[in-house]
């Protein structure tokens, strides 16, 4: 029984590491790709059919290259800081469902990593965390230019982070519920969250652009005014693990919104119909049924992160990005008293609707 | 003082922002669908395709023969001395009398004839300089090398038939 536990426990550590790691290469090549798409030019397509193997390149690049140390740098904490910036996602995406239950052996499987009733606090807790890497990679490599870029990006997380908890928390007020269990079924049974509190998920959304650094809130990163911001000083695989933690955070972004607004691995339109024409035609029983749906549930979460992994390149190549007081204006004088204001009218509604 | 105020009324929708990011999220979207389904795009795929220059693109340097596969160039240095770049060095010889058959028309032959192309200015002032038509610029643009030494070309480089600017020459 024990045993069992624990081998669940490592499949579905293995199933998302696995599955968010072979993003990374992909969305690195889509990213460049559909830049170049967008922009009317072809992009990388020499390395592999279509240019798929180019991340396979570059990561061949990333490891032959020097593994460089700046003299005055903080090692223990320049080390620490890409690690930081790499597992602090990961760890975020274990409290993500994606599936309700899957039936093994007679056992049941709830497909969650870390299964607890707090489980948004705990999303909140680590996507706090990714300030750290940020401060200590600008601060540990001993350079002034990482050190304005990592407070630039500091001030900009923790500003946004604000109205992104206002955003959070006007819907735990609706599904009055932490767990993001909860919240799918919630949404599976009524409505999905966005159409409850567009507001709120539109808030939402602008705050995990610049929670995640992108663009047009890419700002801790500045050519002209900073060189490469907090990891100028970083190399090799160390910028590596930089620019694949981006990506982490970028489906971990996502997966919270579609948990959240998008109702989670809820079927998507038209899958139940598709589940039920699968087990009549296979006639599989209670259990297959189960495990049929997990498997749908599962692609219906992953093809809503990957609608907005596809947002966030879209804009990307869409937008010019801000000043940094415009950015600091539109979070703290616009997108703080609005998402304070709709907390309050969510709240409202939510008192008199169940009265 | 040279500054020149421009302030702006933005009306409502300006101000919201988002209406203005709609649209440009549509224009992006039809570029990518354009380059995804349709493979639009402006980029010329170099070693395949290349770029048409104009015919007056001045290019690589080719020393014009005749029929006899003999350069036209009679070592006159009048191409090394007007050359701005200094990069033409030619050493001259007589040409011995039993095996000349051009008689005066050309007395005297180089022995070398070296140009440095990373020195060159593409300028064209050799080829306006020479009586003979013997230096001429090619469109050729493809002088790249993996030394400085293989960018010195010598005369049998340089030497190919003169059938007009355009062509490759010959290897």
């Amino acid at each position: 029984m024990e045993y069992f536990d624990f081998l669940q426990l490592i499949a579905k550590i293995l199933l998302v590491v696995g599955v968010c790691l072979g993003v990374v290469p992909v969305m690195v090549w889509f990213e460049r790709r559909g830049a170049a798409w967008m922009q009317g030019r072809v992009g990388p397509n020499r390395v592999g059919p279509f240019g798929l193997l180019q991340p396979l390149a570059d990561v061949v690049k990333f490891i032959m290259k020097e593994d460089f140390t700046p003299k005055n740098a903080n090692k223990f904490y320049y080390y620490l800081a890409p690690l930081m910036a790499l597992i602090a996602p990961l760890c975020a995406l274990s409290v993500i469902p994606f599936g309700s239950k899957a039936i093994v052996n007679g056992q049941e499987i709830v497909l969650q990593i870390a299964q607890m009733d707090s489980g948004v606090i705990f999303i909140l807790a680590f996507a706090g965390l990714e300030v750290y890497p940020i401060i200590l990679a600008g601060w540990a490599s001993k350079n002034k230019y990482s050190v304005l870029g990592a407070l630039r990006g500091s001030s900009q997380i923790v500003s946004y982070e604000i109205s992104m908890g206002l955003a959070l928390l006007s819907m735990l007020i609706v599904y009055g519920s932490f767990n993001p269990h909860d919240m799918v079924s919630w949404q599976a049974s009524k409505y999905w969250g966005v159409v409850v509190n567009p507001f709120g998920a539109l808030v939402f959304l602008i705050s995990i652009f610049a929670e995640t650094n992108r663009l047009p809130f890419d700002l801790p990163e500045g050519e002209s005014e900073i060189v490469a911001g907090y990891h100028l000083e970083y190399g090799a695989m160390k910028f590596a693990l930089f620019f694949m933690a981006e990506y982490i955070a970028m489906i971990m972004a996502s997966a919270l919104i579609s948990t959240l607004f998008f109702g989670g691995y809820s079927l998507l339109p038209g899958m139940s119909q598709l589940i039920s024409m699968i087990s009549s035609h296979f006639g599989f029983g209670e259990v297959g049924m189960t495990n049929v749906t997990a498997v749908f549930q599962f692609v219906s979460l992953c093809s809503k992160v990957g609608f907005f992994m596809f947002l966030f390149v879209w804009i990307r190549w869409t937008l010019p990005r801000f000043r940094f007081d415009q950015l600091m204006d539109l979070g703290w004088k616009i997108l703080f008293p609005l998402s304070l204001i709709n907390l309050v009218v969510v709240t409202l509604m939510v008192y008199f609707l169940n009265k | 003082m040279g500054t020149i105020n421009v302030s702006k009324k933005y009306t409502a929708k300006e101000k919201a922002y988002l209406p203005a990011i709609l649209i440009g999220m549509k224009i992006t979207m039809k570029r990518f669908i354009e380059g995804l389904i349709f493979r639009k795009h402006n980029t010329i795929l170099y070693p395949e395709k290349k770029r048409d220059y104009s015919d007056r693109f001045r290019g690589a340097h080719f020393i014009s023969v005749d029929a006899n596969k003999t350069e036209n160039c009679t070592a006159c240095f009048l191409c090394e001395t007007v050359c701005p770049a200094e990069c033409i060095h030619i050493v001259a010889e007589e040409r011995e009398d039993e095996q000349n058959v051009y008689g005066v028309m050309k007395e005297k032959k180089p022995v070398s004839f070296d140009i440095d192309l990373l020195r060159c200015c593409f300028c064209g002032f050799c080829e306006e300089a020479c009586p003979k038509d013997a230096i001429k610029l090619s469109t050729n643009y493809e002088m790249a090398t993996y030394s400085r030494d293989e960018a010195i070309v010598d005369l049998d480089q340089l030497k190919r038939p003169m059938n007009g600017r355009h062509e490759k020459k010959d290897k």
